[in-house]
């Protein structure tokens, strides 16, 4: 049960939040060219990382902002929270 | 035999309270403060069950958490009751009553015990060879294994006590209330540190509590005096908080963990009525000290399971704790110094110790030196080999080791006794921590795992972390204490104890006989001996994670508390691999079992989920509406006149909005408000259709697709103002589209300036229909030109009703003439009764969710979540025309050139006919074109609604079908249970194809 920290109000309790899979996926903005390969690889496929994964979270039972984080799936230590459209620290 | 077992004087039971209760329909008599187990044991009751698999007699073995033996069923009053609960942590009041489990007539005479004859032919692994073949009678073999399964007996009445759930804070949580938690207790107090301190027994002092007197003394005080003294002071400080009951449960990451307090149990009937009964609590600790303590191990020798052999910490326990002998001739079998306390214990309060069996040489410590000047006899380089009894105990067949402690030499000395003692060493209560994450490491020289390396904020102090004797467990809780809460708070603490000496192990004792023939168990609960364990490995099971689950070792209500480790010392002696390579299996919450109340808390019957009632909902109610549920709205389902039938009310209830008018209840239906100056591109990109050119004041059917092509959601949006809508979602959809697009807003067009509010539940929608609806509006709703001319299909206007403001959308669902009020919610009921007061005389009649439904598919409409699951697309509804060819993109535009989504044998939406007409199809029922005599046969698709029209007089139904589109006019068939139905595809609307009812 992680405490998470949403960029906008602070450390919370995992419960109020909602997963929103894999971060840093961007909407193609020129569907029409794309072969059904490269649309289904944008569709389904995902990535499913033991270690650093880069994912959503929305803070469903707040402010309903979605946010990235940055955290290690073996071990469920979060290293970061960053805002929608930044980048994850390094 | 009253009490037979007690001591005259001693022990910390109140001797002025006398506790009558029953077991197995006798009654004894015991005191307030005995457990179960120690108010028969007074009684010289060992007998209490029987083993799972073999029913073989079974006694109390131990006096704690960790029993694997003492199952009992405890019977309440109106034939409630409680099963599986340990003798030994039940505390017995005035009445209480419990039975033995899994045996039959009686403990004393169990049918049951046949199983042990057929011992060999069912050992471990039995489960998964036997029952296999004919795999057709699987059914006749389910009764029995459901008979045989399991222990106790399941409540079969309501559970009526209150539990509870708390959540809780603190600076520190500390778990245990041995010498280890109450000194690191005492170090975190002082500092002002908020601190939660826990036991799962109904007194503090842990192990502390029951040392000998005599042998053991903290500042010159006894042990209890010391415990006491050290509570007192710490109950005085206001920062700590100290539960008694209450066990960890489970020990989540970032320092979350979930205990369970007691808070009733042990009271007598009529003092815990009216209270909780169990409450869980939900903790967060910024820092975490675990001070668990350790369990005792049995030794494993033939028939080491008999009633009368218990653990030796436990007769102590008794004995000085509970002022009960378990025995009048006793033999302890040991490889360690602790077994010696017991034997002192038991010798100063006047028990016999026939010998002490030690399969150790010699040893070096305090206590054994302590037994031969009280002139007890010592039995060095011993072992038992072999114990008779069948019931309780009465002989042990004793042997020397030889050299090397792999066989046993010389002739058999066979001594008398009723009670054995048996001592295997001790085993760090690691549970928790590794629940927590943290790693173990293998102590090659104390044949136990300890903790290593910890993943969370906390530090083991005490046993539980590998440390024994009491002067090191004090020094190094206050070391560790104060160095992880940044302190430098020290005690000065005067210890005096016996020196421990050596110790000594083996895994699986040798025995004079071949193996074959000997049952040394290892897994009490389950059953399970070492012969289980060696034939698993016979059979290849390398690991220990399969060695467990084909021997089912450790799988019990117990996890192996007891016998984990001689498995794994087993599996690693004959296998010849290192115990800290073989690894441990993974200890799983709950720690000790959890009652589902005490799981669910007060989320029960009513509270068990929201409800969510529109605002006319108490008119629906007192007009005997009956109601379906919607998610979690309550919505009218129909309205039934006195007697009528569902199937009756439906069927008027459908012909009147037709004929006459029509009221609906449509508030559930999700509205959200939509401002902004990017209002529009946003709609165009989330709909399939254009909406750039809708006018200020009209309003427009849109449908939503996934990404994946797929329709997902539909509703009417209208445009409020130049850069305001209001969207309307269907009631089951509203807060997943909100989320999806305020998903898409924030994270793929955060330059569009949009902004969204749910607005579901501020407005009330009444909606009207039928012939008379314009006339019934005309009567309600004021500053509003009804003609044709002014306010079109599909337009929306502002009115008012009363001076309060109200929004009309002409919009229809059921294909005849209907308008939609919305006004503020408070006003939704008010707004209803005007409009059927002033539809009386039209013949206005309430519909509800099924004839909407009804109506809807007179008319072909679909319903997302009815026509559609996920899989189907705009394009196999027929629903070509809501595509724009325009658009350069939309959500779900670019799947729908998918090869799959364009493939030739897709499910489309059609409608059929029953060539029946008084046959109704049911919703979900195969369709198929081929009948054959039995399955399988090729299921073309399914029949998504279904109804009998009363409009049409006939049965019509909405299905989707393979290559549907192309089947106009076929017959196919529905094959039912007990007949096959004829049907014919048909056009989906059935009524009013030109669709002029709209403007009636």
């Amino acid at each position: 049960m992680f405490i998470i920290k949403c960029p906008y109000c602070g450390n919370r309790d995992h419960s109020e939040f909602s997963y929103g899979g894999e971060a840093h996926i961007v909407r193609p903005k020129q569907p029409t060219e794309l072969t059904d390969d490269q649309w289904a690889e944008y569709l389904f496929m995902r990535k499913n990382i033991k270690g650093l994964q880069y994912e959503r979270w929305n803070h469903a039972h707040g402010c309903r902002r979605w946010f990235n984080m940055a955290r290690d799936t073996s071990n469920d230590k979060i290293h970061s929270v960053y805002k929608m459209g930044e980048k994850p620290a390094k | 035999m009253s009490n037979k077992f007690r001591l005259s004087t001693g022990g910390q039971i109140s001797r002025t309270e006398r506790i009558s209760f029953k077991f197995n329909g006798k009654t004894f008599f015991g005191f307030k403060g005995d457990t179960l187990a120690s108010a028969l044991l007074a009684n010289g009751v060992h007998l209490v069950g029987r083993s799972f698999k073999y029913h073989r007699p079974r006694g109390i073995f131990s006096s704690g958490a960790e029993e694997t033996n003492a199952l009992v069923q405890v019977i309440k009053d109106k034939g409630k009751t409680d099963p599986n609960l340990r003798a030994t942590q039940i505390e017995i009041f005035e009445g209480f009553n419990a039975e033995s489990q899994n045996c039959w007539p009686t403990v004393n005479f169990d049918v049951g015990a046949i199983n042990n004859l057929f011992s060999p032919i069912i050992p471990a692994g039995f489960y998964y060879k036997t029952f296999m073949w004919p795999a057709n009678l699987w059914e006749k073999y389910e009764h029995f294994i459901r008979k045989a399964a399991g222990l106790g007996k399941s409540p079969t009445e309501n559970d009526p006590d209150i539990y509870d759930h708390k959540y809780y804070h603190c600076d520190v949580l500390i778990v245990g209330t041995g010498p280890a938690g109450l000194s690191a207790a005492t170090v975190a107090v002082k500092a002002g540190k908020k601190v939660l301190l826990v036991d799962e027994r109904s007194h503090s002092g842990g192990n502390l509590s029951f040392a000998d007197e005599e042998l053991t003394k903290i500042n010159e005080l006894k042990p209890l005096e010391w415990i006491k003294k050290t509570c007192s002071e710490l109950q005085n400080n206001k920062n700590i908080k100290i539960l008694n009951r209450t066990s960890v449960a489970a020990y989540h990451n970032y320092n979350y963990l979930i205990m369970m307090q007691n808070l009733s149990d042990h009271l007598s009937e009529k003092e815990k009525k009216g209270k909780i009964r169990q409450r869980l609590w939900k903790v967060r600790a910024k820092k975490v000290i675990l001070a668990t303590g350790s369990i005792e191990r049995p030794m494993v020798f033939d028939c080491n399971d008999r009633p009368g052999i218990m653990l030796s910490s436990a007769v102590r326990q008794y004995i000085n704790y509970y002022g009960v002998k378990c025995g009048n001739n006793v033999v302890i079998f040991t490889n360690n110094d602790d077994a010696y306390e017991t034997a002192i214990s038991l010798h100063n309060k006047g028990v016999k110790i026939e010998a002490i069996v030690d399969i150790r040489s010699r040893s070096d410590g305090d206590l054994p030196k302590k037994c031969n000047e009280l002139g007890i006899k010592i039995l060095w380089k011993n072992t038992i080999v072999y114990t008779e009894g069948y019931k309780k105990i009465n002989k042990v067949h004793v042997m020397e080791l030889s050299n090397d402690n792999s066989s046993t030499i010389r002739n058999k000395l066979k001594i008398n006794c009723d009670l054995l003692c048996v001592s295997g060493g001790y085993t760090p209560a690691i549970h928790l921590f590794t629940q927590s994450g943290g790693r173990l490491i293998f102590n090659e020289e104390k044949y136990y795992f300890h903790p290593k390396s910890a993943s969370l904020s906390q530090i083991s102090v005490g046993s539980c972390n590998g440390t024994f004797s009491l002067k090191k467990i004090i020094e190094e809780t206050q070391t560790k204490t104060n160095e992880f809460l940044n302190l430098t708070h020290n005690n000065q603490y005067n210890i005096t104890e016996s020196k421990s000496g050596n110790f000594e192990n083996i895994w699986l004792l040798p025995s004079d006989k071949i193996s074959g023939k000997t049952k040394p168990f290892v897994d009490y609960q389950n059953d399970t001996t070492a012969n289980d364990i060696k034939l698993a490995l016979r059979e290849g099971y390398k690991s220990i994670e399969h060695v467990k689950r084909y021997t089912t070792t450790g799988m019990a209500t117990d996890q192996g508390k007891i016998g984990n480790m001689h498995a794994l010392g087993i599996v690693s002696e004959i296998t010849n691999t290192k115990m800290s390579e073989l690894g441990t299996t993974t200890f799983r919450p709950p720690y000790t079992p959890l009652t589902f109340g005490a799981i669910v808390g007060r989320n029960v019957k009513q509270f068990f989920d929201i409800v969510r009632k529109t605002p006319i909902h108490t008119w629906h109610e007192k007009h005997g509406a009956k109601f379906e549920d919607v998610g979690q709205w309550k919505r009218a389902w129909y309205y039934p006149n006195k007697n009528e039938s569902m199937y009756e009310a439906v069927q008027r209830e459908s012909k009147a909005a037709r004929n006459d008018a029509g009221i609906l209840d449509a508030s559930t239906l999700g509205k959200i408000d939509i401002q902004g100056s990017d209002t529009s591109e946003f709609l165009n990109r989330v709909y399939t259709n254009a909406w750039s050119k809708l006018a200020i004041g009209k309003c427009r059917y849109g449908l939503m697709l996934n990404d994946d092509g797929m329709v997902y959601d539909d509703g009417v949006t209208t445009r409020l103002g130049d850069n305001h809508y209001i969207m309307t979602t269907t009631t089951g959809g509203a807060a997943s589209v909100m989320n999806k697009l305020e998903d898409f807003l924030q994270t793929e067009w955060p330059e569009l300036n949009v902004y969204l509010t749910s607005v579901t539940d501020h407005f009330a929608t009444v909606s009207v229909c039928g012939p008379h609806s314009k006339k019934i509006l005309e009567k309600v709703v004021k500053n509003v030109d009804f003609s044709d001319q002014n306010f079109s299909h599909m337009s929306f206007k502002e009115g008012v009703i009363d001076n309060i403001k109200c929004r009309v959308m002409r919009i229809s669902f059921t294909g005849e003439l209907s308008y939609e009020i919305n006004i503020q919610s408070n006003y939704g009921q008010a707004t209803w009764e005007k409009c059927m007061e002033a539809g009386k005389e039209f013949g206005i009649t309430p519909y509800g969710t099924e004839a909407m439904h009804l109506l809807r598919a007179e008319k072909g409409f679909i319903i997302a979540g009815q026509e559609t699951d996920g899989t189907i697309t705009p394009v196999d509804l027929q629903m070509d025309w809501i595509i724009s060819k325009k658009k350069y993109d939309f959500i779900g535009k670019r799947s729908l050139y998918r090869s799959d989504t364009m493939r030739e044998n897709r499910k489309q939406l059609v409608g059929l006919l029953t060539s029946d007409p008084k046959e109704i199809l049911e919703e979900g029922a195969q369709i198929v074109e081929e009948v054959k005599s039995k399955p399988p046969m090729d299921m073309l698709g399914h029949v998504t609604s279904s109804y009998y029209s009363p409009n049409l007089n006939k049965s019509i139904a909405l299905a989707v079908v393979k290559n549907g589109k192309k089947l106009k006019g076929k017959k196919l068939f529905v094959p039912m249970p007990n007949k096959i139905i004829e049907v014919t595809v048909s056009d989906t609307v059935f009524l009013d194809k030109e669709g002029v009812r709209l403007n009636a």
